[in-house]
């Protein structure tokens, strides 16, 4: 069985860690009229793309297996990495397959990728989703759902395929799977993190994003039975939740670094693929319904502003949850919002008198030798406390 | 000798008005904010592009521009002392530089060098930049003030404009609409007076008059020589516009400046002495070495004709505001969508506004002055300069520095490239034969 299990994870290491996107060429040369739409960070409601039989490829950034050749000529200095790698494989060639770039507005520097790829890519369709910043106006669910209305016309114009109540029903069942697969892998790293370290879990997760969903359920719901099967014997690990993974991926070195040290039992990776934290409803209006999802059964990030979440409540909630004993806060360098939002964090913290370590990090560093001394000085320190 | 033709032009009867009452506007409007604490007088806190300042006029709820501040304590030269003390509570040197100020001011005893900084009562931020967002979390924490967030959907992408027939901008006005009837019922929760739609629709008239005369003003330019300079006298008139945006006193100004502008306008006088190259500033002014900045191309005999800035901060005031005072809710939503809006979203799809004032203006070329602290303005930037050299010919110097942070500020290097590209743009012109 662990053999089964290496492969699989072998074939989520390759979709998310190769730049030359194995898994849509892949599903390409089995639709050759198919259509790809690519989405920035963090959240877009993807079922709408598959409903009109796109593959929807979420945008994750690269570590230093992408070399940033071209992108810097077309963007400031003082931007984060992620913007530079997926704007470099643009550049590139790589992402020709794309018909339609989508990106929200998230940060500041985000809405001008949406500048640039429109004055690079001319004969690309490349929107801008405006999710909501009023999350907790009463009007915020009917202006989302006609938000969610233009976008799904230009991808059925794209597509030349109507979305159809069924066929979108279909999409969200398909899309609710995974998400009750990946809140299993959760609750499972919540409840016993040693049957499975923090890169497996990041690796089977964030696959999703970059292959067709149902291969994605189908390579997650068979490794999630062998995960459970396994009889591994907890060590003496601390127990910390690790926040700042919402948009630029930390490299997987850095997260192998930090589960060599403490279990990681929760935290906000690729925040978007889990953004909504319970089944979509089917019955009814199905657009509606996934609207209704975004800002009333969804998770949280220091990209949206909406008052009933506020942040460090729900960070506290979520190490609360996961009873952990500490927290990693961290922030991709040159990230405005995630910067800003660790003061806050780390005086929530300090306030709760909760053991925590704040840190920067980039998709690109390739010298772990800090991180391994900061976590494990961290550790150290709070398994003297403890004891 | 020869006798000299020596025209003698009178002397300008309006020259300095519009900088002697812009002295005096800001002067009182510190005073009021001062005299907030001691009155128990609530202030809002809101921002330049998208300030709502017609619904908070309304209510007599004075403003501070928190932006504004930060950009005089650098003018003042006391910018690193606030912005230190935000990172000595944590805050990176990697994030805005206003927030931080901001927050040093909060943090220091609110001792600004123009007034005392007042506290918030309520904050009225918008998506027009993500940085307010978390600026105004940051109050929302310190001061447990209520914050409304104006969400205004901006242009979509390729190929988009707002067409007023179509389903997105009956959604967009829609939600517009009813986040400003929110806004109405806090605003008159806060200041404890009711609302009162013929003061609403007053100030709306006043802001049609000031953004009629603002666009007036910004004409001006199309002379040569350029009356006035877009970076240095532009930020007062764009000041003015934000802070009495919709008041009298806003109006005033505003025809005291355009009759200032027309009278040199009259006698062919320009903002500098012997004009030679006329530019559009895109990004904004580093505040901590303004003189030193602008003299780096005076020096030069250019003129900034042109900036960005007085597009975007001034929430729509150039695009000619024409609110409908029959419905004055529903056409404020309507206008600005169909104003403050396109003058942010602009800045991410700049190259067709850039290419086209660069026409209009009769302009040499553009420099584009990306700030770190502001990624809104800036992060775009050397790919819109690479698109319209490449595509309209029209050449652009990039160069980087700051808002209020005077650690990245490099003199020498910023001078090499500002000379090298006028010597570029002298080249042109003798390879053109002008």
């Amino acid at each position: 069985m662990e053999q089964e299990y290496s492969r699989i994870l072998e074939e989520c290491r390759t979709t998310v860690e190769d730049p030359e996107y194995p898994a849509v060429h892949k599903w390409l040369s089995e639709n050759p009229n198919g259509k790809v739409l690519g989405h920035f960070q963090v959240y877009f409601p993807e079922e709408i793309a598959h409903a009109a039989g796109m593959l929807p490829l979420k945008m994750m950034g690269f570590d230093s297996s992408v070399q940033v050749r071209k992108a810097d000529a077309h963007i400031a200095a003082f931007v984060c990495s992620i913007l530079r790698t997926t704007l470099e494989q643009g550049l590139s060639g790589r992402l020709d397959f794309l018909s339609m770039y989508v990106t929200t507005p998230i940060c500041d520097a985000a809405r001008h990728i949406s500048g640039v790829w429109t004055r690079r890519f001319p004969d690309m369709s490349c929107q801008i989703l405006y999710l909501p910043q009023n999350a907790s106006s009463p009007h915020a669910a009917g202006y989302l759902l006609g938000e969610y209305r233009r976008i799904a016309g230009i991808i059925e114009e794209i597509t030349g395929t109507s979305i159809t109540d069924e066929s979108l029903r279909a999409s969200i069942e398909l899309f609710n799977e995974n998400r009750r697969l990946l809140r299993e892998l959760y609750r499972i790293r919540r409840e016993t993190p040693w049957q499975v370290g923090l890169t497996d879990s990041y690796l089977l997760m964030a696959a999703g994003g970059a292959m067709p969903r149902e291969r994605h359920n189908e390579l997650l719901g068979r490794a999630l039975e062998i995960i459970r099967s396994r009889d591994h014997r907890p060590q003496d690990k601390l127990r910390v939740v690790f926040e700042g993974g919402y948009c630029e991926q930390p490299p997987i070195e850095m997260l192998s670094v930090l589960q060599d040290v403490a279990y990681v039992v929760d935290d906000d990776l690729m925040i978007g693929l889990r953004w909504l934290t319970e089944d979509v409803a089917t019955s009814g209006d199905p657009m509606q319904n996934l609207a209704s999802a975004y800002l009333e059964a969804s998770s949280y990030s220091v990209v949206q502003r909406d008052p009933r979440k506020p942040k460090e409540a729900m960070l506290l909630a979520r190490i609360k949850a996961s009873r952990a004993e500490a927290a990693i806060v961290a922030a991709p360098k040159m990230c405005e919002p995630g910067l800003e939002e660790q003061v806050a964090y780390d005086a929530a913290l300090v306030e709760a008198g909760f053991p925590h370590l704040i840190m920067e990090f980039e998709e690109k560093t390739a010298n772990f030798e800090q991180a391994r001394m900061e976590f494990e000085t961290f550790a150290e320190s709070l398994l003297f406390e403890f004891a | 000798m020869e006798p000299h033709n020596i025209a003698i032009r009178p002397a300008l009867s309006q020259a300095g008005n519009s900088r002697e009452a812009s002295r005096s506007l800001i002067s009182k409007w510190w005073e009021r904010l001062g005299d907030a604490d001691a009155t128990a007088t609530p202030v809002a806190n809101t921002f330049v592009m998208g300030s709502l300042a017609e619904v908070l006029n309304t209510f007599d709820i004075p403003m501070m521009f928190p932006e504004i501040a930060a950009l005089q304590t650098a003018i003042k030269g006391k910018s690193m002392d606030y912005l230190l003390a935000a990172e000595d509570i944590g805050y990176s040197p990697d994030i805005c530089g206003y927030v931080k100020v901001d927050i040093g001011l909060h943090n220091t005893g609110r001792e600004h060098p123009l007034g005392k900084y007042p506290k918030p009562s309520l904050v009225v931020s918008s998506n027009m930049c993500n940085t307010y967002i978390k600026w105004s979390e940051v109050w929302e924490r310190q001061y447990g003030c209520p914050v409304f967030v104006l969400d205004l959907p901006g242009w979509r992408g390729t190929g988009f404009r707002y067409d007023m027939s179509s389903d997105t901008f009956k959604n967009d006005v829609a939600y517009v609409e009813s986040q400003i009837r929110d806004l109405i019922d806090l605003a008159a929760e806060v200041s404890g007076r009711p609302f009162d739609i013929d003061k609403l629709r007053e100030i709306l008239g006043r802001v049609n008059r000031m953004s009629e005369l603002y666009g007036a003003i910004l004409a001006t330019n199309k002379h040569r020589p350029a009356p006035f300079n877009a970076l240095t006298e532009g930020i007062n008139y764009m000041g003015i516009a934000n802070i009495l945006r919709g008041q009298p006193e806003g109006v005033e100004f505003m025809e005291t400046a355009l009759a200032e502008l027309e009278e040199r306008v009259a006698y062919g006088v320009g903002a500098i002495p012997d004009e030679r190259f006329r530019l559009l500033l895109v990004g904004t002014a580093c505040y901590t070495n303004f003189r030193e900045f602008v003299g780096m191309f005076e020096r030069w005999k250019g003129v900034f004709a042109a900036s960005e800035y007085m597009s975007y901060a001034g929430g729509g005031i150039d695009r000619g505001i024409r609110y409908d005072l029959s419905r004055p809710i529903e056409s404020l939503a309507e206008q600005i969508l169909i104003t403050a809006q396109p003058s942010m979203s602009g800045i991410f799809y700049s190259h067709d506004w850039q290419a086209r004032v660069v026409e209009e203006y009769g302009l040499d070329g553009i420099c584009f002055h990306g700030v770190k602290s502001c990624r809104t303005t800036s992060a775009g930037l050397p790919d819109s300069r690479d698109w319209l050299l490449n595509n309209a010919s029209i050449p652009g110097l990039f160069i980087q520095s700051d808002l209020v942070d005077k650690r990245l500020w490099s003199e020498a290097q910023m001078r090499n490239r500002i000379d090298a590209f006028f010597e570029s743009l002298e080249s042109r012109r003798v390879q053109a034969g002008v």
